[in-house]
């Protein structure tokens, strides 16, 4: 089968190209990033990143034909049907909108400042019980569906808006983790944490694209976190 | 030879739960701390932990006993395991795992309010003697993803100073062999750093990938162990590798006991369930030793399923849609991405699959390094300046096995204490000790010779090979003159690396680079535990010999020490005096 890379090494390139390789899969419908492996035997020079190798660590969100995912968890058949009947070639390129350092390896820097602006972290200025906070498991539910995200950036690199001002507008994830915090029964940090996002740029850039939704690889859901933070803005500004 | 230079009162290396638990506590102290992480903290192969972590806290069972909990460790480790260590780590337990509630842990909850806990492998009430416990706090069956998000949040908001996408690549000592930092590659430019501390903690996980099938993540390869073993000290018991029974056949990405806790159970491709003939009171919830060689022995025996008869099913559809998408949602979709199964309509094939390091760096309950002695405890020495903490370090709390969940508890319990006991030394007035240049030169050594390498064999070529010499060596079950052939073949191995090729030269974000110095460090490990598993002449935990079936209690109730600079094997004392109950004696072994 074919595949085509997004190449480039700052050192070395002037700018960046697609580089074909063709790989042997035995037929199999391998995972992305076993191709990747693939390819690296064949080119140790190709840059990637990776860890878990099983959809839970994040490392390894990219561009696949033109959709946001993790290598790991996404099989040929699913993202380029027909690649392995050499019908159409696999498309990697990094995540859209971060700066490239090398290969498919993005700078993450402005995704992660987003993330710490949000303050993810529990808050709460009442003295700690010697044994747990209570929390009911109907209160525990409400974090469900947010507290499972990897930090991958397959939804803010997949969002117009973010892209735009990916400096102003926090992006889906870091709005999620907001919600996170805001929606955990444990937290009492709540006002403060409104007050930070009720500006015309950090969460009401949302347009409701939804092009984080239909990427999230672990089926979350911000445009509704955001929707959550909307209409607490909007209770709390009557 | 000048490299730039660095300086921390304390360094941490590896962003995984044990480095982060530590970090967390000296940056909460105020002293300068640095972590380097050869990822960004929250890929570490913590966040993989999924059933739970296992500590008395008396929610499921408000007469629950940290006793209890000992017992089950202490009988777990076949009693090698330490006991001042785990007596430590079952009862401070609590107080850490409370913390990580006042933290943000989203733990699961029972009805009133408090922390979910679930029933899990080797666990009984009122020792041994009251039947199976639940004991193990999850939230759902992401708790290690729980876990490390909320450390690594806890980090942020205490201002650790993280050094994400560092490599260390070695570690400084001085001409008398104290550790006087790291040289760490910054991945992102290529720049090689000499980062300097009083304090060096080593948090560097395990080394699973030594094995061909693992359920470990791709970065565990044994970086604190090759630092520790190149600079001549030893590691303890690193024969001692657990087989995790439900590995996803084919994939060997992990499932976790947890399924088989809340009611899941094996069959074989007759459909029975054949641990209640190896194992008649815990059934599927035995150890984990005991699990997985009553697979291999269904699959060897000809009772394995599929065309080639090479693995068994876990079964769970029995317990419901409900219970499975609230209590293990992340299995049902891994079961789904990487078997092609529902485990709400079919079972799922797995297989013993390589897990975790119950060896490691021997340190004591402070996370101090222990080089060889005389080899009595009691008469421990210790290396200034360098600590170890969590996989990479032995306590020893898993002594020969280690029970499911505690591996979290060990992360945070000793993360913890090591912080805690740096604090208060840089409190005291550490020393620093200085290297000189050529302390440096040698630390430089092994980069420099793969800089200035022209020709020679692959990296992924040559790890590959390593993977499956150990595959085939040193697996489940062991035998003396399988054994010996693989230590003949890695001896070859490790000729052939030390003339490898690293092609790609270059700085920014190499990858290949990278790999080549991992490669060195899986090397070293798994020749560790080939020379130590051939020694070990006795059957124990997860130790198992065709050749040496027995326990062995007079010649082998002991730690295994290995001695890199001789390759050579010695032994070590068992602690077997905690402070505040009864020695638990050894007996025989029944689940």
């Amino acid at each position: 089968m074919k595949v085509s890379i997004y190449r480039y090494n700052p050192e070395t390139d002037r700018e960046p190209s697609m580089k074909e390789y063709e790989v042997d899969t035995q037929g199999k419908d391998l995972m992305v990033l076993d191709i990747l492996a693939l390819v690296k035997e064949q080119d140790q020079s190709l840059a990637y990143r990776r860890s878990c190798r099983e959809g839970v660590c994040g490392s390894d969100g990219m561009n696949m034909n033109g959709k946001n995912g993790l290598a790991c968890i996404t099989p040929l058949s699913q993202v380029a049907p027909g690649v392995l009947e050499g019908k159409k070639p696999l498309i990697l390129r990094p995540l859209p909108g971060l700066p490239v350092i090398r290969d498919l390896v993005v700078d993450m820097g402005m995704f992660y400042n987003q993330y710490e602006k949000v303050q993810p972290y529990l808050q709460n200025n009442t003295p700690a019980p010697a044994i747990e906070r209570l929390q009911s498991p109907e209160e525990r539910a409400k974090i469900d569906g947010l507290y499972e995200c990897i930090l991958c950036a397959c939804c803010s690199t997949s969002c117009p808006s973010f892209w735009w001002n990916p400096d102003k507008f926090l992006g889906p994830a870091a709005l999620l983790q907001s919600y996170r915090f805001l929606a955990d029964s444990r937290d009492n940090a709540t006002e403060e944490r409104l007050s930070k996002l009720d500006d015309p740029f950090s969460l009401f850039r949302c347009h409701g694209i939804m092009n984080c939704v239909s990427v999230c690889p672990k089926g979350l859901n911000p445009t509704r976190a955001i929707g959550h933070i909307r209409s607490m803005l909007l209770e709390r500004g009557i | 030879m000048s490299i730039r230079t660095i300086t921390f009162d304390a360094i941490v290396v590896g962003g995984g739960g044990a480095g982060m638990r530590a970090s967390l506590q000296m940056a909460q102290s105020g002293f300068k701390t640095a972590l380097i992480s050869k990822v960004f903290p929250t890929r570490s192969h913590t966040v993989s932990a999924q059933g739970g972590i296992t500590c008395a806290i008396a929610s499921a069972d408000p007469n629950d006993d940290w006793r209890w909990h000992m017992y089950d460790t202490v009988k777990g480790s076949d009693y090698i395991g330490d006991q001042d260590a785990i007596e430590y780590m079952c009862n401070v337990g609590p107080e850490a795992v409370f913390e990580l509630d006042h933290m943000g842990l989203p733990f699961s909850r029972t009805e009133e309010g408090r922390i979910y806990q679930r029933p899990f492998g080797g666990q009984s009430k009122n020792f041994g003697e009251g039947g199976q416990a639940a004991r193990t706090c999850a939230a759902a069956d992401r708790t290690g993803h729980a876990l490390l998000h909320t450390l690594y949040q806890q980090n942020l908001k205490n201002g650790t100073q993280f050094y994400n996408e560092w490599y260390a690549a070695e570690l400084v000592k001085d001409d008398e062999g104290n550790v006087c930092g790291v040289i760490a590659i910054d991945i992102e430019s290529g720049e090689t750093v000499f980062f300097k501390a009083k304090a060096t903690v080593f948090a560097t996980g395990g080394s699973g990938r030594i094995y061909a099938s693992t359920t470990n993540a791709l970065i565990n390869t044994g970086d604190g162990v090759g630092m520790a073993l190149r600079a001549g000290l030893p590691v303890q018991d690193i024969e001692m590798w657990q087989f995790h029974p439900t590995g996803i056949a084919g994939a060997g990405v992990l499932v976790t006991e947890g399924c088989r806790g809340e009611g899941g159970y094996l069959i074989n491709k007759d459909g029975e369930r054949f641990m209640e003939r190896y194992a008649p009171n815990a059934k599927d919830l035995a150890s984990r030793d005991v699990v997985a060689r009553s697979m291999m022995m269904e699959i060897l025996d000809g009772r394995g399923a599929g065309p080639d008869g090479d693995h068994v099913f876990l079964k769970l559809d029995h317990l419901g849609e409900e219970v499975l998408h609230s209590r293990l949602p992340g299995i049902c979709e891994l079961a789904i991405t990487f078997a092609q199964t529902d485990p709400v309509k079919e079972p799922i094939p797995v297989v013993p699959t390589c897990h975790y390091m119950m060896g490691g760096i021997p340190t004591n309950v402070h996370g101090q390094a222990i080089k060889l002695s005389g080899g009595h405890e009691g008469e421990d020495q210790f290396v200034n300046g360098l600590f170890a903490v969590g996989e990479v370090a032995c306590v020893s709390v898993h002594g020969a096995n280690r029970l499911g969940g505690n591996s979290l508890l060990d992360l945070v319990v000793f993360g913890r204490a090591a912080g805690l006991y740096i604090e208060d030394q840089l409190r005291q007035g550490m020393t620093q000790y200085e290297p000189t240049d050529a302390n440096i030169d040698e630390a430089m050594a092994r980069l420099n010779r793969w800089e200035s390498s022209t020709g020679g064999e692959s990296v992924p070529a040559l790890r590959k090979e390593l993977q499956s010499v150990m595959q085939n060596h040193f697996g489940v079950f062991r035998k003396g003159d399988l054994m010996a052939e693989g230590v003949a073949k890695l001896a070859d191995l490790r000729k052939r690396i030390a003339n490898a090729h690293l092609e790609d030269k270059s700085g920014p974000f190499n990858t290949a680079r990278i790999e080549a110095l991992e490669l060195d460090n899986l090397l070293e490990v798994a020749e560790a535990t080939a020379i130590a598993a051939e020694g070990r002449t006795e059957s124990r935990g997860a130790h198992s010999r065709y050749d040496y079936p027995d326990r062995d209690d007079e010649n082998w109730l002991c730690h295994s020490i290995f001695d890199p600079k001789a390759k050579k094997l010695g032994k070590r004392d068992v602690n077997f005096k905690p402070k505040t109950v009864d020695t638990f004696q050894p007996k025989a072994r029944t689940y």
